[in-house]
């Protein structure tokens, strides 16, 4: 005779923009993370509701949902830190196009991660030799305080004003931008300026810091943003940014 | 923006109040600049002003009144905090005790000093 | 909002630290020392130097009125770009005309 199970009470939300919230139970287990919760239903309960997933370990960002309103990688969130009388609910990614389910189209994210300029482009003059770059210079440290980012989502999803205006490049892309622009190897880093400054641009962040509060990795897009604005603005009044 | 969006979960953090209210009272002191500027230009007409004065003698003028002093303090200590992130790299905590002791200090200042009624 | 928004601004906002401390510091010790209007006008009328202050005063506050209304109109209503531009233009115009009109009522008529 064992005891009856603890089952926890999941909604899911089902369908599209248009859709609804659909309830299952699920058997609580130990050290069990919301992952294993959505894996649990999609095995076992409903073959056909539709989730994305990779590591399962807490790298690759993949597993990002929206898990009792606040957007979280599902990997590395434990049922017993988020569950609210004894009831979880997720839904996909905000600020984003559903799929269908818990999938989002990430397109329009990666669209912007271009727009901003965030890589490294050589230039029409290449230097031969190696670039000195010290570890301690002052834009080798703000690179890599930015660095780190892996492109989940978590950051836009949670964004103010991405949620307010659909052309704001949005945190992810511009800490991107941050971190480009203080690589002092790059041969057009007035470029990246112009991209930041264009229409959706930096300036339009109003330093909530929902992405600071939420990234899962710790960085701080909105401190990368205000490097952004302090350079595009330097840049303005020069009269080098066009 | 719906009013369910307000209270979004990811919202329920210190760094998103703050912006509320330095919106809300910065909407509010925008609402009441244009009336301010009027009843001041009404001094052209000084019995027009002695008048308008007298009616703001009222209790629900000086609640109003006192109301757009604090929308200004709390306005000016939030945004110092923005400036304080934006332009001198403070950190959100850092930022946020400036423009908290500073609201308490002008509100504390403030009510001391306001004896309008 | 552009490079010069943002920096219009900013850049009233630094601009309107002292005038605002200034002018909240002289408000409160006139209301507290409850002075009349008669008496607040019979300090500024004449005085260039109240004329100056407000003058910059009126002109900063109404850009970065008009800016603030702009942004939100902008980001909570459907409105789009060209409309919120002209009714954040209309309202700083506003602002400055009905601001003149208080500086010269307080300080020439």
């Amino acid at each position: 005779m064992s005891a009856p199970e603890k089952m926890l009470k999941v909604d899911i939300w089902r369908g599209n923009e248009k859709g609804e919230y659909q309830s299952f139970e699920v058997p609580e287990r130990d050290n069990q993370t919301v992952l294993d919760v959505v894996t649990y239903i999609q095995r076992h309960l409903d073959a056909a509701l539709a989730y994305r997933f990779a590591c399962r370990v807490g790298v690759c960002g993949s597993c990002a949902m929206t898990v009792n309103g606040r957007p979280r990688w599902t990997c590395r969130t434990h049922v017993s830190r988020v569950v609210k009388g004894g009831k979880l609910t997720i839904a996909p990614l905000q600020n984003l196009p559903v799929i269908r389910d818990l999938v989002t189209d990430m397109a329009q994210f990666f669209d912007k991660w271009n727009a901003a300029r965030g890589r490294f482009v050589a230039g029409d003059n290449p230097k031969d030799e190696l670039a000195p770059v010290s570890p301690e210079q002052k834009e080798r440290t703000a690179a890599s305080a930015a660095i780190e980012c892996i492109n989940c989502g978590v950051c836009y999803s949670a964004c103010d004003v991405v949620s307010w205006r659909d052309d704001y490049l949005g945190p992810a892309a511009l800490n991107r931008a941050w971190a480009a622009y203080n690589d002092v190897r790059d041969g057009d880093r007035p470029g990246i300026l112009k991209a930041i400054s264009q229409s959706g641009g930096c300036h339009n962040c109003h330093t909530h810091q929902s992405c600071a509060e939420h990234c899962p990795v710790s960085l701080n897009p909105t401190f990368s943003i205000a490097g952004l604005k302090r350079a595009s603005l330097k840049a303005k009044l020069k009269g080098e940014l066009k | 923006m719906s009013v369910s969006g307000i209270t979004r979960a990811s919202r329920a953090h210190p760094g998103f109040v703050a912006s509320l209210i330095h919106r809300a009272s910065g909407l509010a002191l925008a609402v009441f600049l244009p009336l301010h500027f009027y009843a001041l230009g009404l001094a052209l007409e000084s019995e027009t002003f002695t008048g308008f004065i007298a009616w703001s003698d009222q209790p629900l003028v000086k609640i109003s009144e006192g109301l757009m002093v604090s929308a200004l303090a709390v306005h000016f200590a939030g945004g110092l905090r923005l400036l304080a992130v934006e332009f001198f790299g403070l950190t959100r905590a850092q930022a946020l005790w400036i423009a908290l002791a500073l609201a308490f200090a002008l509100g504390v200042g403030i009510l001391f000093l306001m004896r309008a009624f | 909002m552009s490079p010069l928004s943002y920096l219009l601004q900013r850049g009233t906002a630094m601009l309107m630290v002292p005038l605002i401390i200034t002018h909240l510091t002289l408000i409160i010790w006139a209301v507290q020392d409850g002075l009349s209007a008669e008496e607040i006008l019979s300090r500024t009328r004449g005085s260039i130097i109240w004329a100056g202050f407000y003058g910059l005063f009126v002109f900063a506050a109404a850009i970065h009125a008009g800016i603030g209304v702009q942004t939100i109109l902008r980001e909570w209503t459907p409105l789009g770009r060209l409309a919120t531009a002209n009714v954040g233009h209309v309202f700083i115009l506003t602002l400055w005309l009905l601001g003149a009109r208080a500086i010269y009522a307080v300080v020439w008529a």
